[in-house]
This record gives structure tokens, sequence and C-alpha cells, in this order.
């Protein structure tokens, strides 16, 4: 049998673990479900002439995989920087660069201290790194690279950090962002702002345990540079990866839904679709969660019982719903100019309006007030709308994968409800929808396969993480079953447009294969 | 008491279905809990109970014992993917022993499969196994139910065993093979009956609902009280005695049940505790397999072996050492006096040297004499046979004794 390896889904991660194997020389084929690579981070038209993705901003693209897969050649663009605009329904706005804020009349001492715990975080982050970009090491039979990664890792947090910072962060590392932003600020608008980057995206309120962790997360991306939102939506990076993999010498196969992963004592043989085709291989990465790799594509029957079981208790319900909004004109929101439109826009007005917001989730309800990112990509790229037309693109949280009245009954309550939040902060922009798209948790698991729709395919969350990231057993990229591997999301470091698991995983992959 | 209801936590002991003829019988009222339900050490004495089940016929009451149906369209599949042994030929009315491991390839419990009728299961077990039979379901279609007290259950042993079934008014045992089973009529209800037990000798298991367990203990001492053969109860401590005799080991007593087990190390593989002739590797796979073919790659460091111990000192709880104040190279699990082979027997677990079991080995044996301690040198041999082995345990039909 010739070397073939088979990558199972296009998303960013698996076209950059692709285009990596296929550069040492890999003969790969990547099989895509949907018609179209990229995952949610694929621009779509979800009305006609309407387009927009459902990952819209670029925080953390690591610069390492943008550099070895030359991205810039291939077409990348990430587009100008963008600030957070926290918006104030009295257009009193705070706007957070990355080390510096302004507006809503903060107190001196809230100005100093948002740029000291900022390059604090970006510090710890920093000092986090060698786990990062490496697979996270075990702390049982080690091989060289684990202890040279646990080496740099404590090197970097005592003399990186030194000793004060090294301490504080080991205080807060496992505590949540409430008392930690309640030590440090005053003010609410402030204190939301910081909060809302600690719970998007995860089963989290600022009081939960585990929020400094997926705030420093959050901010990872920031020591990469900064945020923006690209030019024709997330597909354009897509686009870049794309082109990298094919001239790499990557085989595309889009419509091509794995529905089986071949294993034969423990050792995968390759892959089925739906439809029948088989695939034979000699390494099968994928791009799919943990869930749908393990439980659905290889099957519990040719795995170690407890290994099931520990795949299928990964909490991984996802909690944001994705609303497009195609409107006429360009929306008014109070106290902000184009300018400031073209910014990240998010609303989440103080800790206790997020913790309120998260309390519905933990019972099955929608948030009464959401909290919500917005941005309009059609001020990025007038292609992304039709002319006099926009693109209102809002990531909405709480809204928890099992809604209990169903998303099929709760589903237009959830978008009358994000809209009313939204008129308090855009009066009037209800009457200039032309058209809209929601998707709940629900949807998003099945145009895009990742279970319970969840932002990074499994929480971040100390048990989740590192040497547990998506179970014990599995947390090195490689699986139990030999020849099979993940490169996904639901690996270590998690989501995001970061392309970080799919560096590490070829990485992984190179080193066990000796190619 | 059905596992559905609610057990009453005020109360130490809980009643099995033959609860009022045990407390009857019992002289000597002695108790221990089994699995929650009051169980007799002794009912006279131990050496009464010891050779009923060696010379004539001993009875047991075995309801307390982990029982879990298994059912649906996958259950032959699943019952496959959970144990080691290769369990997909085994026809309606056999039985097997197997073990089933952890995903390290460490036993989690020994027990019996019964394939009752098509596609109907029962598995015994030595401790609680619901939570893993349920969490090891993954990807088959198969309903997994406790029935541990909608059974009751007698276990019937001794030489005399069949004579006296028959006796009782069971047919169809004199063809009944060693781990096979029949549904049998007893008195007009049902009682399934298998060549089944755990004292190594001829011997039979007799299940029943718990509604018929008076009628189904009568019936069966009945035969004593005609006059025609001897029948007595048997106490867990003859049962530890006859157990060791008949080479079965027990998962808590013998050695650390891996799901129970703490420290890195403590737990067992099947290889290490000699039941490797339990692990298939040529069958689809199964929890633990692939942990397992990675450690017969290596020579296995050290085993359960059964050891005949010289003199006329038990090795309780002794330290074994290669020679006479030699290197240490192992510790006694179980022993006990046999009266019927007049030897002392023991289970211990011995370091191998390269994977090889050494054939003899030296128990340091402590004792006391009128409360002065004394220690000596006692040689023990390795033997792989069970030490009580009598023909009639496999002949069928098994002779009148
Ligand atoms: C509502 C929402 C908003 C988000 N917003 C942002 C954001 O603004 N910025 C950001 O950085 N991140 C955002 N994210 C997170 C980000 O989208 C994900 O973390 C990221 O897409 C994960 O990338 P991936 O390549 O690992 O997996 P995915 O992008 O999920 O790609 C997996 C691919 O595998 C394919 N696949 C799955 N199963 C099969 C199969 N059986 N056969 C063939 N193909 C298969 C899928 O179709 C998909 O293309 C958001 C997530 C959500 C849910």
């Amino acid at each position: 049998m010739t070397n073939q390896t088979v990558v199972i889904g296009g998303g960013h991660n698996g076209l950059v673990c692709a285009t990596y194997l296929a550069k040492a020389g890999h003969k790969v084929l990547l099989l895509e479900a949907r018609d179209q690579l990229g995952g949610p981070a694929s621009t779509t038209e979800f009305a006609e002439g309407f387009k927009s993705s459902v990952a819209h901003v670029l925080h953390s693209l690591n610069n390492k995989v943008a550099t070895d897969l030359q991205l810039g050649q291939a077409g990348l663009e990430r587009g100008e920087a963008v600030n957070t605009i926290a918006l104030s329904a009295d257009g009193n706005h705070l706007t957070l660069a990355k080390n510096v804020v302004s507006g809503n009349g903060l107190s001196e001492s809230d100005l100093a201290t948002y740029a000291n715990f900022k390059s604090d975080f970006q510090a710890y982050a920093k000092a986090l790194e060698p786990l990062t970009m490496n697979k996270p090491p075990r702390l049982k039979d080690m091989d060289t690279q684990d202890k040279f990664t646990l080496g740099k890792l404590g090197f970097k947090l005592r003399f990186g950090l030194g000793k004060d910072n090294m301490r504080e962060f080991l205080r807060v590392g496992g505590i949540n962002i409430y008392d930690v932003l309640k030590d440090s600020f005053e003010s609410e608008a402030l204190m939301g702002a910081i909060a809302f980057d600690a719970v998007m995206g995860h089963h989290m309120g600022p009081r939960t345990p585990n929020t400094v962790l997926s705030y420093l997360n959050h901010v990872r991306g920031e020591i990469y540079g900064d945020q923006s939102i690209p030019k024709g939506g997330m597909g354009q990076v897509v686009n870049a990866l794309e082109s990298a993999a094919k001239k790499a010498g990557v085989t595309i196969r889009t419509n091509a839904k794995v529905a089986k992963i071949k294993v034969e004592n423990s050792q995968v043989t390759g892959v089925q679709l739906e439809g029948g085709e088989q695939i034979a291989a000699t390494t099968v990465v994928s791009n799919a969660d943990a869930k749908q790799t393990f439980i659905n594509l290889v099957g519990g029957r040719q795995l170690d019982a407890m290994f099931s079981h520990r795949v299928k208790s990964v909490r991984a319900k996802g909690n944001v719903a994705k609303l497009h909004f195609a409107v006429k004109g360009l929306p008014k929101f109070t106290g902000l100019d184009e300018n400031q439109l073209c910014q990240r826009l998010i609303v989440c007005p103080s800790l206790r309006y997020a913790e309120h917001a998260f309390n519905a989730a933990k019972y099955g309800e929608f948030s009464k007030n959401p909290i919500l990112e917005i941005t309009i990509p059609s001020l990025k790229d007038a292609s992304m709308a039709p002319d006099g037309h926009h693109v209102v693109s809002i990531s909405a949280s709480f809204a928890p994968y099992q809604l209990k009245q169903g998303w099929q009954q709760g589903g237009d309550d959830f978008i009358a409800t994000v809209l009313s939040v939204l008129e308090q902060y855009a009066p009037g922009i209800s009457e200039q929808i032309v058209a809209k798209e929601m998707l709940s948790p629900v949807d998003i698991e099945q145009q895009y396969g990742t279970s319970g729709g969840h932002w990074h395919h499994g929480e971040i969350a100390l048990d989740q993480l590192f040497m547990m990231r998506p179970v014990y057993g599995a947390a090195q990229y490689d699986t139990p079953v030999d020849g099979l591997f993940l490169c996904g999301a639901t690996a270590h470091p998690g989501g995001g447009i970061t392309g970080i698991p799919g560096h590490n995983a070829a990485k992984r992959i190179l080193s066990m294969g000796g190619r | 008491m059905s596992a559905t209801q609610h057990l009453d936590f005020t109360q130490i002991y809980h009643h099995s279905p033959f609860h009022d003829r045990i407390e009857a019988i019992s002289q000597v009222k002695s108790w221990s809990a089994w699995n929650g339900v009051q169980t007799a050490r002794v009912f006279d004495t131990v050496a009464s109970e010891y050779f009923a089940a060696r010379s004539t016929t001993s009875v047991m009451d075995l309801t307390p014992m982990e029982k879990y149906r298994i059912t649906g369209p996958d259950a032959n599949e699943y019952l496959n993917h959970l144990v080691t042994r290769d369990v997909s030929k085994l026809k309606p009315g056999r039985v097997s022993y197997v073990v089933w491991c952890n995903d390290e390839g460490k036993v989690i419990d020994d027990g019996t499969i019964f394939h009752l009728r098509e596609g109907e299961y029962r598995l015994c077990a030595a401790h609680h196994q619901l939570d893993w039979l349920l969490l090891s379901a993954e990807g088959y279609d198969v309903e997994i139910e406790e029935e541990t007290f909608d059974i009751a259950a007698l276990s019937v042993q001794g030489p005399t065993s069949c004579s006296v079934l028959t006796a009782a008014g069971i047919d169809g045992l004199d063809s009944l093979k060693p781990f096979g089973l029949i549904h049998a009529n007893l008195n007009g209800f049902e009682v399934c009956v298998s060549r089944t037990g755990f004292t190594g000798d001829l011997g039979y298991e007799l299940w029943c609902d718990p509604e018929h367990a008076l009628a189904m203990w009568d019936a069966i001492f009945d035969v004593k009280a005609r006059g025609l053969y001897d029948v007595r109860p048997l106490g867990l401590e003859a049962l530890a005695m006859v157990r060791v005799e008949a080479g079965f080991i027990l998962p808590g007593d013998d050695f650390n049940p891996a799901d129970s087990t703490v420290r890195a190390g403590h737990d067992r593989s099947p290889f290490e505790l000699g039941l490797g002739w339990l692990v298939n590797f040529d069958k689809p796979y199964f929890t633990g397999k692939k942990a397992l073919l990675a450690e017969k790659q290596k020579p296995t460091a050290r085993q359960m072996v059964k050891l005949v111990v010289e003199g006329n000192k038990l090795p309780v709880d002794s330290f074994l050492f290669d020679r006479k104040n030699g290197k240490r190279v192992g510790t006694i699990k179980a022993y006990t006096w046999s009266p019927i082979l007049k030897a002392n027997l023991a289970f211990a677990e011995i370091d191998t040297k390269n994977g090889v079991v050494p054939q003899e080995v030296w128990a340091e044996i402590y004792y006391s004499k009128e409360l002065e301690w004394h220690s000596t040198w006692a040689k023990c041999s390795v033997t792989d046979k069970p030490f009580w082995n009598p023909e009639r345990k496999s002949m069928t039909p098994p002779s009148a004794f």
C-alpha cells in the first residue's frame, strides 16, 4: 500500500496540518464534508447578495504558522487592527485597545491599572508559550520533547515573569475573573468589557472558576498581533490556506463526508465516505472534534471502554448563537461614527449583566439580556452586501445547546431578544432588516459537524486542557488508534482561528513517522 | 428484596429469600455481610461443613452474588468486547468463566457468563459492576440490568450432589456437562440448573424466582429428611478452604481489583494472575487488548502461582524467598490446610526470572507455641494444576456416589 495520508475536515486547522504534512513529503488527501472549506470560518451567503462568516473576528492566527506556510504570498490580508468598543446605551462608550483604554469617564486609577493589567496578562500568556506551541507534556513517561517543554515552561514562568509575577500568576491562574477584576478596577463598564472576553464561547459566567484561564486563552492572540476583521470575512483566511495547501500538493475534495474511520487491530486502515467509497490510508488526521472522531467515526467497538467514556463525557455544549442581519443602509449606533462602526462592538455593560446572562444558561434558558459581539463586515469589504446595504454579524451568548423548549421553538424568541437588546444601542435597526439568519448551537453542530456546536470543540477548562485535552489518552495528537491523529480545536490548545492545533499535530505526526 | 427496592440503611443485615431456613439451621449464629446480606460464616463446625462439600453434599446460598441480565441485539458482541476471552461462540445452555480488564489491561473482576436462552445472558461477578457494564456499552445495542436480588440461587456441591438433586426431583442432570445449564422443573416451578461451582468438585448451581426459594431449599433438604443422602449447609469459612483447594482466586482477596486500586503498579493483568489462558488476541477488539498486547511483548515480571507448602505450619501472610535466608521474591496471598489432601496449600505472588516462574521457593513462617514466637523455613513447590481435581468433576454422567 502506498503511504496515503487522509485529513478528515477542511477547517482551518485541517488545512494547516495538511499543508505542513504535504510540505514534509506526505501524500495528502483532504476530505471536507461541506461544499466549502473552513468550517465556521468560511464566508457564506446567508441571503441573496449578503455574505458573512460565523467566526468574524481574527484574534490570534499564529505568526509561525503564517510564516511557515507563506500565507502572505497565498493572499492572506489580516486587515488593520481594530479596537473593541464596549457599548453604552447613552452613547458613552469605552474604547479598548490592546494596552490602552479610553472613554466613559474612567478614573485615573482605572486608566493606569488597565495598562498594567493587560501587560501582566500578556506576560503570563507569553510565559505559557512553550506549552502552546508543543504537544502538552505527559507527566508520566515523558519523552525528551516533553522534558524540554516543561523545562522551558519552568524557565519562562520563573525568569520570564520574575518571582513576583510568577507568584501572582499562580495565585490567579485557577480562580475567576470576577474576583480578579474586583480587586483591580472601579468601573463596572470596564470590568464588564474585560469579562466579556473571559466568558464568550464558554459555559461560564464571570464568577465561574477557571475564567482567568479562559481569559488568558483569549489574550494569547494579543501576543501574536492585533485583532482584525478580515476583508471578505474569515473566508479570506481560509482561501489563503487553501492556496497554500494546493501549492504544497494537498489534494482537496469537498462534498466528501467521512462516515467511518476504518480500524483493524487498533491500526487505522482508511476511511469510508458517506455513500460507501473506501479510501485506504496509513495515516488519518481528524479535524473533527473528539466525540465525532471517536464515538461516531471510529466507534466504541474499536476502543477501550473507559476511553470512550471519557470522550463521551467531554463538556462540549455550545452557548453561542450566530446571527446575521441583512440591513438596508448603514445602521446608526448611538454615539458611534462610521469609523467606530468598523471596530469590534460588544454589549456587556457590567459584571452583573454578564453573570445574569449566564445564569439563564445553567437552567437551559437563553439570556433575557444576552452579551453580544457585533461586527459590520460589509464596511471592510463592500462586496459582502449589495449596494446601499450592510451585514450586521453578531455572536450572541448565552444560548445553550440544550435549550429547554428546543431551538425549533425558541429560535424566533431569541432573535427577538437579541434585537431588543440591539435596539437599546442602535435604535431603529430592526426596521432596516431585510433578511436574517440565526444559527443556534444545534444548527452549528448540524452544519459544521462540531459536537454541541461548541466554539472550542470542548470547554476550555483546567480539566480539559493541556495533558487532558481533549481527554487523557489522546492529548498528544496521537490517539489509542495507531495512525489516527487529532488536529482540530478539540486538541491542545483549543479553538479560535489560530492554526496552532494543526501545526502541533503535524509536528507530532512527523516526529512519530520520521518523515 | 428486589434490586429496585430501596435498601433500609439502618438495617445492618439484609435477608436473602432463604433467610428463614438459614437462620433456623444455624447452630452458632456466626454471621457476616456478603453484599449486605446476612450470610453464615459457620453453621455448626467448619470441619463438618468442609467434609460435606468433599464427601457428601453441601448447600450454600448464592443469592448475594452480583448478577446482571444482558439482552438486546448486540448482547453477545457487547460481552465479547467486555471480557478478554472469546465468548462469541458461547451457545445457549453454556457457561464461561471470564475476567474483564480496564483500558490498561488490569483485571477489574472475574465472573461467569451464562447463555441462558438464545440472546439472553447472565453475568455473575464477584463485585458490583453495574457502572462498568453500563459505561462499556458504547457502540452496542444492549440492555443491562442488575438482577442480583431478583434471582434466588443455591450452590449445591459435592460428590453426591447429582444424586441429591435427582432425588429432589430434578431430571436431566445425567447428561448435563460441566459448564452446561438446563431449565428444569422442580415440583411445578422452573429452576435453572448449571453445572458450575466454586469448590472444584462435582456440583451445581440452582437459580429460581425468589418466590420459590424456600420450596427449592426444602426440596433439597427433604432428601436428607427422607434419609437418602446427607445434605449440609456450607458457611463462608469452609468455602474459603475448598476454593483454595479448587485453585480459584478471589478478586479483592488475592489481588486488588483495578477499579479500586489507587497506587500505581498495585493492580494486576491476567498474565500476572496466571490467567493468560483467558486472553484471546484473535477475536475483535476488547477493552484492554492494546495494553495486553503491549504487555505480552515483555516477559511477565511476577505471577500468581499455586504452592504446596511442606511441613505442618501454615504460611500465614509469609514472605517468600528464593532459598533459605535468600532474596525475597514474593508473598503469600491465601492459604489453607487441606484436610483431604493432607497438605498446606497457598496462592502466592512471586517474581519471575526473565518471565520464567521458579518452581521452588521458600517461605519464612512465623508461628507461636504457647505464646512464644518462632520462625521456620518451609520449601514450597509450584503447581500448575488445581490442587483438588477429582475425576467426577468432569465426568458425564457423574456416577452416583
Ligand atoms: C458561533 C461561533 C462564533 C465564533 N467566532 C469566532 C471568532 O470570531 N473568531 C475566532 O477566532 N473564532 C471564532 N469561533 C471559533 C472558531 O470558529 C473555531 O474554534 C474554529 O473554526 C475551529 O477550527 P478547526 O479547524 O479546528 O475546526 P472547524 O473549523 O470546526 O472545522 C472542522 C471541519 O471538519 C469538517 N468535518 C467535520 N466532520 C467531518 C466528516 N465526518 N467528514 C468530513 N469533514 C468533516 C467540518 O465540515 C469543518 O469544515 C467561533 C465559533 C462559533 C461556534
